[in-house]
């Protein structure tokens, strides 16, 4: 059986999207820092402004050293199109404001980034769009929360903190089955881990701020547009299947096809919402998916080894990583992340609240910052920095508890990172 | 847009611009046909840039393709007869514009339906067009990989890199949906009924209207060298050849294509 004439992935992390610059001869990617382009003609133009041929008009809506990222990410994650954001925030937003209206109803892991928790749990509703949070190892609970108003099932494939490892295909099918989307932010598994397109996700979300960028020096975010799900079914989808005035009265499931929503939320999205990647911004992040295969090898490799000392180590009261034999996802873990479920963790510090605060203070080479998919380790207190905002019982029902220590493991030399981890940890316990 | 043919609803498209508004009337109708196992949305750089430019454009989804109602025909004649009935339908006679099976498909239709074929564009097509029988095996047991083979050979080697002309988009992801969210059973179909085709050169011998022939100097479905019988019977024909394009020359360098359309259009109209 004669073999797909692809490049395989490894190269399309080095090349997908980018042919050298027929002009100069530029071998990397020319940051295109330019806000405008200029018409061919006055025809040319008005084609462009009524998606009659495509191109470049004003750097908000496309620009050539972004759509080189997108073509990029959409690539690695096999999708048929994406679209670059200012941070991963508004790519959840974005996908979530090319799909919703007023009056629609999402259902959601609970188990999700406090950013995301707030946009739908807090933001949204003001807007007439409405969350039900479920928990993401049951898809049951996903299908007894579908309303007749739902139209998006959205879930993270590794749970933000407690890395909780989603059932693709599982939540997929529940979606599915009531004519609904799955939209999936995959930041901490990247395409190097797992592909959700591959096992039936609709849309991948990223934070490119995090692994997919990897150097901790610019924030993006992007919105994947798997192609697979069929927007114009059963009505349920005005904005992407029936005639939009934005466009005189284009509708984009029948002029784009397989490519109506990643079309939509440029030509809308970018347009109305703004909330675009900045070229330079493209160009730093470009670097970081360059390395993507060999970083998150590494990554892996570092959290294998840290996992094994925490393990051994008198001052952890538990661990929390698929690739530990306690994690309840363990074995789905091995089946869907065979290179490896990521490189955040979390941990719990006997003692405490207090102990934790202490082990906060007493790292040296990790970093105490809002971050995580950094090549340095870093290390953050989930419960009093990135979900401070979720009241006790939604911490508690994400599974946060107040000793939980979050870690993103580095590049650096996995005998320094648990030389410091454990002297961390040594100094949490002397009161 | 929808419409009937036989009793079975066809699903078109024609760049958001209806095709029976206030004065069309005597804008030549342009009918895009696409290829196996694809649907009308492979011309989207070109459907809605001709509705925009003094043509009615309708790119329609064949029988069982799209959103058109199944089921999906067995002979490139039955196509041929069924694209003449949507000209007539829609007010031909139609500039009938037609990729690889729809090249023939195009073809077969103005020998056979002169009246209803004001002249025809055949774009990536040989004389003939044998299927890979690893191609055609995986399409028969709908297996993925036919989406994969195809989508791999369809495109010329700039487009294994990407650099799309529509920003962000993926050409090959594009083209591995499309063809993968056919229905079962469809692509097969197609595959096999091109390869059975033998009637290009008696078709081509029978055309009576203007006649241009778009083709990829990259072209690894239908080699530059495979048209070369088809040149060489339409001797009046315009050849375009891009040096850039495989086999989905309207999808890798749609700016050339439509410089091409409107060449045409502008000398059968003339």
């Amino acid at each position: 059986m004669v073999e797909p004439d692809h490049h395989r992935f490894d190269t399309r992390a080095l090349h997908a999207g980018q042919r050298p610059d027929p002009t100069t001869g530029s071998r990397a990617v020319p940051i295109h820092q330019t806000t405008s382009y200029v018409f061919d003609s006055v025809d040319h133009a008005a084609g462009l402004f009524n998606l009659e041929v495509s191109g470049h008009l004003y750097t908000r809506i496309s620009n050539p050293t972004v759509a080189v990222l997108e073509e990029r990410l959409a690539s690695l994650e096999g999708g048929v199109g994406a679209v670059c954001t200012a941070s991963g925030q508004a790519a959840l937003h974005l996908a979530a404001a090319t799909i919703l209206s007023a009056g629609d109803h999402v259902v959601a892991s609970r188990n999700i980034y406090g950013g995301s928790h707030n946009l739908l749990n807090l933001t949204m509703p003001r807007f007439g769009i409405t969350t039900t949070f479920v928990d993401p190892r049951d898809p049951d609970a996903f299908a007894a929360a579908i309303r007749p108003e739902t139209r998006l099932v959205y879930a993270e494939t590794l749970g933000n903190p407690g890395i909780e490892v989603l059932d693709v295909a599982a939540i997929a099918a529940v979606a599915h089955d009531h004519g609904l989307p799955l939209a999936v932010d995959s930041t901490f598994a990247t395409p190097y881990l797992m592909r959700p397109i591959e096992h039936g996700a609709d849309i991948v979300i990223h934070s490119v701020t995090k692994f997919l960028g990897g150097h901790g020096v610019a924030i993006g975010g992007v919105v994947v547009d798997g192609g697979r799900f069929d927007w114009a079914a059963d009505g349920k989808f005005p904005t992407l299947s029936e005639p939009y005035d934005g466009y005189h009265g284009i509708t984009f499931t029948e002029e784009f096809g397989t490519a109506a929503l990643s079309m939509r939320a440029r030509a809308e999205g970018l347009r109305d919402f703004g909330g675009c990647m900045s070229p330079a911004n493209a160009f730093y992040l470009l670097q970081g998916v360059e390395t993507l295969p060999l970083r998150m090898a590494r990554h892996v490799e570092n959290t294998h080894r840290v996992v094994e000392m925490l393990d051994a180590h008198d001052a952890v009261s538990w661990i929390s990583h698929p690739s530990h034999p306690s994690h309840p996802d363990h074995e789905l873990a091995a089946r869907l992340y065979p290179n490896g479920a990521g490189a955040i963790l979390s941990f719990g510090v006997h003692g405490g609240r207090e102990a934790g605060r202490r082990f906060i203070e007493a790292v040296g080479l990790a970093s105490h910052l809002a971050n995580v998919g950094d090549a340095k380790t870093l290390v953050i207190h989930p419960g009093s920095t990135t979900h401070q905002q979720m009241s006790n019982e939604d911490l508690a029902a994400a599974g946060i508890s107040e000793e939980l220590v979050r870690l993103s493991v580095g590049l650096e030399d996995p005998d320094d990172i648990c030389d410091d981890l454990s002297r961390a940890l040594r100094a949490s316990q002397k009161a | 847009m929808r419409f009937q043919i036989d009793g079975r609803t066809v699903h078109a498209a024609t760049g958001a611009v209806a095709i029976d508004r206030d004065g069309a009337a005597d804008l030549p109708l342009v009918l895009l046909v696409h290829g196996a196992g694809m649907d009308r949305t492979v011309w989207s750089q070109q459907t809605r840039w001709l509705a925009h430019h003094d043509a009615r454009a309708v790119a329609v989804d064949l029988p069982g393709h799209g959103g058109s109602d199944g089921p999906a025909l067995g002979s490139i004649a039955d196509l041929a007869d069924w694209i003449a009935a949507v000209a007539d339908e829609l007010g031909g006679p139609a500039h009938l514009i037609g990729h690889s099976m729809g090249a023939f498909i195009a073809l077969e239709a103005a020998a056979r339906h002169a009246d209803s074929v004001a002249s025809v564009v055949l774009m990536g097509l040989g004389a003939a067009m044998p299927v890979h029988p690893d191609l055609q095996a995986a399409a028969d047991a709908d297996d993925p990989l036919a989406a994969d083979l195809m989508a791999g050979w369809m495109h010329g080697p700039d487009q294994k890199f990407g650099f799309n002309p529509t920003p962000g988009m993926s050409m090959m992801g594009t083209s591995r949906a499309v063809i993968e969210t056919s229905p079962d059973g469809v692509l097969s179909l197609d595959l096999a009924l091109c390869a059975a085709y033998d009637g290009a050169g008696d078709a081509a011998n029978a055309l009576v209207c203007p006649a241009t022939l778009v083709l990829g100097r990259l072209d690894r479905m239908t080699p530059r060298r495979a048209a070369q019988p088809l040149v060489d019977v339409l001797e009046h024909a315009t050849v375009v050849e891009l040096a850039t394009s495989g086999h989905a020359p309207m999808m890798e360098e749609p700016d050339a294509v439509r410089y091409a359309l409107a060449g045409h259009l502008a000398r059968t109209l003339s």
